[in-house]
């Protein structure tokens, strides 16, 4: 297949792949179902997701992309700098030209290109990696973008790390002591054990309730951040390992690691930077889940977002549309905030906010530093906030 | 004074040819870290801040950050002819091989001795990455 008779742009994805293979002296290329490429509307990523399109190459397996940004829809509001927007707009044409669903989201897994349980596949993008790992039990390596995108247009991948078995091992106990309220604590957890372990995959018992989808969605993002997590497991309610044992592979876990709401308080207190007066709101990264959407409209019902405030939840398109239809997107525009699709936090559309003070409940959101001060706190403190323009 | 040449196998990772002074970093590196203008390294924690790794044999434990970043930094400083010539690393992960390819900088690691042991900053490195070998010249006095 090296030899380009396939096209330049197919020769170029499997150029890509072999190098990979190479690198970890894979045995050989593996089958995959499905591949979501974490597009980003950067250089980088037109320069590949051009060469594959020019090269005349077509996704042979379904491909989901991340978020770029609605270009016309951020024109009419703000100044966005016009070499930025002709990247994203070549990109998002790119990713047309070779087939890929258009998804825009980084939560891909929950409607547009769900994986099944023991399903092949290449899942970049932080939240999304380690989610279907642990969660749904599929295998994906830690892929950059491009090397996800390349395997959508192959349709396989080189047969290395978490798709063998023995590489999908825990490396570390985590014995949780803290109370795990929210997803908010979720978000914590996240950040913390990704701190702690850095490359790794942790095992966590004393988790004593089911954990919910958007929780576990904050936890993937979070310890995926803050550390390189692409896997986990939670016996009992994880699928892949039922025990403690079974997760070790039996071995014995060299290494543990405690973690109380103390541990958690001062994680939440180190995302601190910032008090007063907030110039925006920014939720949704992850993207929101319909429920999360559900949750804010809940919130902001008969209230109205300060005057010098801006707020915002980003989504999918999926979700927005199911949200409009069940009366929330109304409700939050009444409150006067906006709920975006297609775009993300790291999206140049948003560099109107360069040297404002700004709220989310993400600290992925204000790792990126595209903002002079971002305060990190749970939905109710930032819609609350939100309402009264100051955070306290 | 006289000079030293040491030639030294290692593994291809992206091929190519690559040929520099060394500049080497015991800790990772994120290229998105450097001025895409310069290629000083404005990291300010970092053991190489304020050094130029632009056209450097730059040795280094391994890549880290999010691949959007790491692979956007990369690019951009080939962009503007200022990546490193060769990269010679210890561990490899998804992230820097895919940034390799991309910015078309040659990628070897698997070194037959400690590069950290083997290369010190200034000397002038080869890296034959289509042959797998590395090849190290300095001055001793």
């Amino acid at each position: 297949m090296l030899s380009g008779e396939l096209g330049q742009g197919m020769q170029k994805a499997i150029e890509l792949l072999v190098a990979i293979g190479d690198a970890y002296d894979a045995e050989k290329m593996i089958p995959i179902t499905r591949a979501h490429a974490a597009s980003s509307g950067q250089e980088g990523d037109l320069y590949f997701v051009e060469l594959l399109a020019n090269g005349g190459a077509k996704c042979r397996v379904p491909t989901s992309t991340n978020p770029v940004y609605d270009i016309e829809f951020f024109h009419r509001l703000f100044e966005v700098p016009s070499d930025e927007a002709e990247v994203a707009r070549r990109v998002m044409e790119a990713y047309k030209t070779v087939g890929a669903i258009l998804s825009w989201s980084c939560v891909p897994y929950l409607t547009e290109n769900i994986p099944l349980f023991g399903e092949t596949v290449a899942f970049s993008e932080s939240s999304a990696t380690p989610y279907v790992n642990s969660v749904i039990g599929a295998t994906t390596n830690r892929e950059a973008a491009q090397s996800a995108l390349a395997a959508g247009v192959v349709g396989k991948t080189p047969k290395y790390g978490l798709h063998i078995k023995q590489n999908r091992k825990g490396t570390v106990l985590i014995k949780v002591e803290a109370a795990l309220k929210d997803s908010f604590d979720y978000t914590l957890l996240g950040q913390f054990v990704g701190k702690q372990i850095g490359y790794g995959i942790p095992v966590f018992t004393g988790i004593t309730r089911c954990p919910s989808t958007e929780e576990l969605i904050n936890f993937c993002a979070m310890s995926n951040t803050s550390g390189a997590v692409s896997m986990f497991y939670i016996p009992g309610f994880t699928v892949e390992a039922r025990t403690v044992e079974e997760a070790f592979q039996g071995d014995i876990p060299k290494d543990k690691i405690n973690v109380t709401d103390a541990e958690l308080k001062q994680t939440w207190e180190e995302l601190q930077t910032a008090s007063g007066k907030i110039d925006f709101v920014m939720l949704g990264c992850p993207h929101y889940t319909l429920k999360q959407v559900a949750e804010t409209a809940k919130l902001l019902e008969g209230k109205r977002i300060h005057g010098g405030v801006s707020f915002w939840i980003c989504t999918s398109a999926t979700t927005k549309t199911l949200a409009r239809r069940m009366g929330y997107v109304d409700t939050i525009e009444k409150a006067g905030g906006c709920v975006v699709v297609d775009t993300c936090i790291d999206e140049p559309c948003w560099t109107v906010y360069k040297d404002k003070v700004g709220m989310t409940d993400s600290p992925k959101c204000a790792y990126y530093r595209r903002f002079r001060d971002v305060v990190v706190a749970g939905l109710k403190d930032c819609v609350e906030a939100a309402v009264k323009g100051k955070c306290e | 004074m006289k000079r030293e040449e040491i030639r030294l196998k290692c593994h291809k990772i992206v091929g190519g040819y690559g040929e520099g002074e060394a500049l080497v970093s015991h800790e990772p590196i994120c290229f998105y870290l450097t001025d895409p203008k310069t290629g000083i390294v404005r990291e300010k924690t970092h053991e190489l801040a304020g050094k130029n790794l632009a056209n450097k044999v730059l040795v280094f434990p391994s890549g880290k950050a999010s691949s959007v970043v790491q692979i956007d930094g990369l690019f951009k400083l080939a962009s503007h002819n200022l990546a490193p010539k060769a990269m010679i690393v210890k561990d490899v992960e998804t992230v820097l091989i895919v940034s390799a390819v991309l910015a078309k900088v040659p990628l070897v690691d698997r070194l037959e001795r400690d590069p950290f042991e083997a290369i010190h900053t200034g000397d002038l490195v080869k890296v034959d990455a289509e042959k797998g070998t590395v090849t190290v010249k300095r001055e001793v006095s």
